[in-house]
């Protein structure tokens, strides 16, 4: 057998929400591990034991809050687009259903990076918000979620549901760096990006270390989460299926 | 199968009939057509009532206030772009044609704008004078609306695409394509603004005309996708 036809074999299997609900019933006590391994000693490390900023005291620890999940709120909407133009394209039920079970995840670590940054903006800027471009940005991303949300739940036809906000999610995706960098044009204010991939951060590494393994379990519990609204999903998609009946009964 | 094939109109036929008998249509209501005109009017009326009438402020905000009214009331048209269509089978005829779809919905999206944001353009200077802009300024007003409402035009019929088969499409399309609508809001306003303080404001336009492109290349793709959806599901 070819690796193509393990690629497509592999494809196939994950396509099945069976067995997809199977083999993410095996993967859960793994993410929960995960998550409760990085995430809590990431975030008591970096509230509690990592030095304090020479500028901004202990204020900028919210920064292991902010930061995750402004990770997240980006990345999961790219997921999100991902999986519906994966479903949409390859008609692959299972892709759809996880685009579904990202949205209200996602908005919601939108709306966390939101509070966190007016949080930290208070004693930083000395208000609670500022039309700056990247919270502007931030701000119509949680629109983009809104409105991919508002079609999901106006449309009774999960299918058409799907396929629709799919179609949202791809024009939003589209657009994503158009807006942000329209309103980065418009307006800047926030301090540039703490972390970089291409260059060396600047953060000092008693900072960064906290930092990476806070991201890490926002993302281990992301990726936690998104697993158990999938398999809800799952659940109420196929309720007419025998499989769903008796596991439902079990 | 030839003799079909001799009966169906060409590409570009086919363009120009549907955008004839959408502007025909419009015509024979023509208060549908003037009523995003009255709304334009009276929300940008509505805000020296709310803000106080003095000049200085007025002049400031112009630019803002112009353009939201401009795309609130983009939103409020496009409701009706296909759901006539839709309640009477047209728009299944449309996608069954041997046309390509996105050909087609870009004609009835452009016969939208030509009916509903034209009047818009050509009634703003009148409303710019009114919140005290002056000269040259109106000109790049008209400008910024004559390049930046085929935008709307097309992010909204997106919204109204996806919506056409529900109810009640009117708030879920403004949730929809409102935040799309960010880019185009900030560099029409930007660019009135720089021409009110004697700055050049050639390259806000380009931003714009490069955002039609944009929208003109990619949008009928979507639009077409959003109304197979729905008329299907």
């Amino acid at each position: 057998m070819s690796l193509w036809d393990s690629i497509t074999r592999l494809y196939h299997k994950f396509g099945s929400p069976k067995y997809f609900y199977e083999l993410s019933g095996k993967l859960l006590p793994w993410f929960l591990g995960l998550t409760v391994l990085t995430l809590i000693p990431g975030v008591i490390w970096g509230l509690g034991f990592a030095p304090i900023d020479e500028e901004q005291g202990h204020s900028y620890r919210i920064i292991f809050i902010h930061v995750p999940s402004a990770s997240i709120a980006m990345g999961g909407y790219v997921m999100m687009a991902v999986a519906s133009a994966i479903g949409i394209i390859w008609k692959m039920k299972m892709a759809e259903m996880v685009a579904k079970a990202i949205a209200p995840i996602g908005a919601s670590f939108t709306f966390l990076c939101l509070v966190t940054g007016a949080i930290w903006g208070k004693p930083t800027w000395n208000t609670w918000w500022v039309w700056d471009a990247r919270l502007t940005s931030m701000l119509v991303l949680l629109f983009l979620y809104i409105g991919f949300i508002a079609l999901q739940n106006a449309i009774e036809n999960p299918a058409s549901a799907a396929k629709a906000s799919g179609i949202l999610a791809i024009v939003g995706v589209v657009n994503l760096p158009i807006i942000k960098y329209s309103v980065n044009w418009w307006n800047t204010l926030h301090q540039p990006a703490t972390l970089k991939i291409t260059e060396s951060s600047a953060i000092d590494p008693s900072m960064l270390y906290p930092l990476l393994l806070s991201i890490t379990g926002f993302y281990c519990l992301f990726g936690l989460l998104v697993l158990l609204a999938t398999r809800n999903e799952v659940l109420t998609r196929e309720q007419r299926s025998r499989w769903v009946q008796q596991e439902v009964m079990k | 199968m030839n003799d079909i094939d001799s009966e169906v109109l060409p590409l570009s036929q086919g363009f120009w009939a549907l955008l004839k008998r959408d502007l025909v249509l419009a015509f024979r209501q023509r208060g549908d057509m003037i009523n995003p005109l009255f709304f334009f009017v009276m929300v940008i009326s509505l805000f020296p009532l709310g803000v106080g009438p003095e000049a200085s402020q007025l002049q400031k905000m112009a630019p803002g206030i112009i353009w939201i009214a401009a795309l609130l009331s983009t939103l409020l048209a496009v409701d009706s772009l296909f759901r006539q269509d839709f309640d009477d089978g047209a728009l299944e005829l449309l996608l069954l044609s041997p046309h390509p779809l996105f050909v087609l919905v870009s004609a009835k999206v452009f016969a939208h704008w030509l009916v509903t944001s034209v009047p818009l353009i050509i009634a703003s200077p009148f409303l710019g004078v009114m919140l005290f802009l002056e000269g040259e300024v109106l000109g790049v007003v008209m400008l910024t609306l004559l390049i930046g409402t085929p935008i709307l035009s097309m992010i909204s019929a997106i919204g109204a695409a996806l919506t056409v088969g529900l109810r009640k499409g009117g708030v879920l399309i403004a949730i929809i394509a409102l935040p799309l609508y960010v880019p185009v809001l900030i560099f029409g306003t930007s660019a009135i603004q720089a021409a009110s303080i004697e700055l050049p404001y050639i390259g806000q336009l380009a931003y714009l005309a490069a955002l039609l492109a944009i929208a003109v290349t990619f949008a009928p793709f979507a639009i077409a996708a959003g109304l197979r959806v729905s008329v299907s599901g």
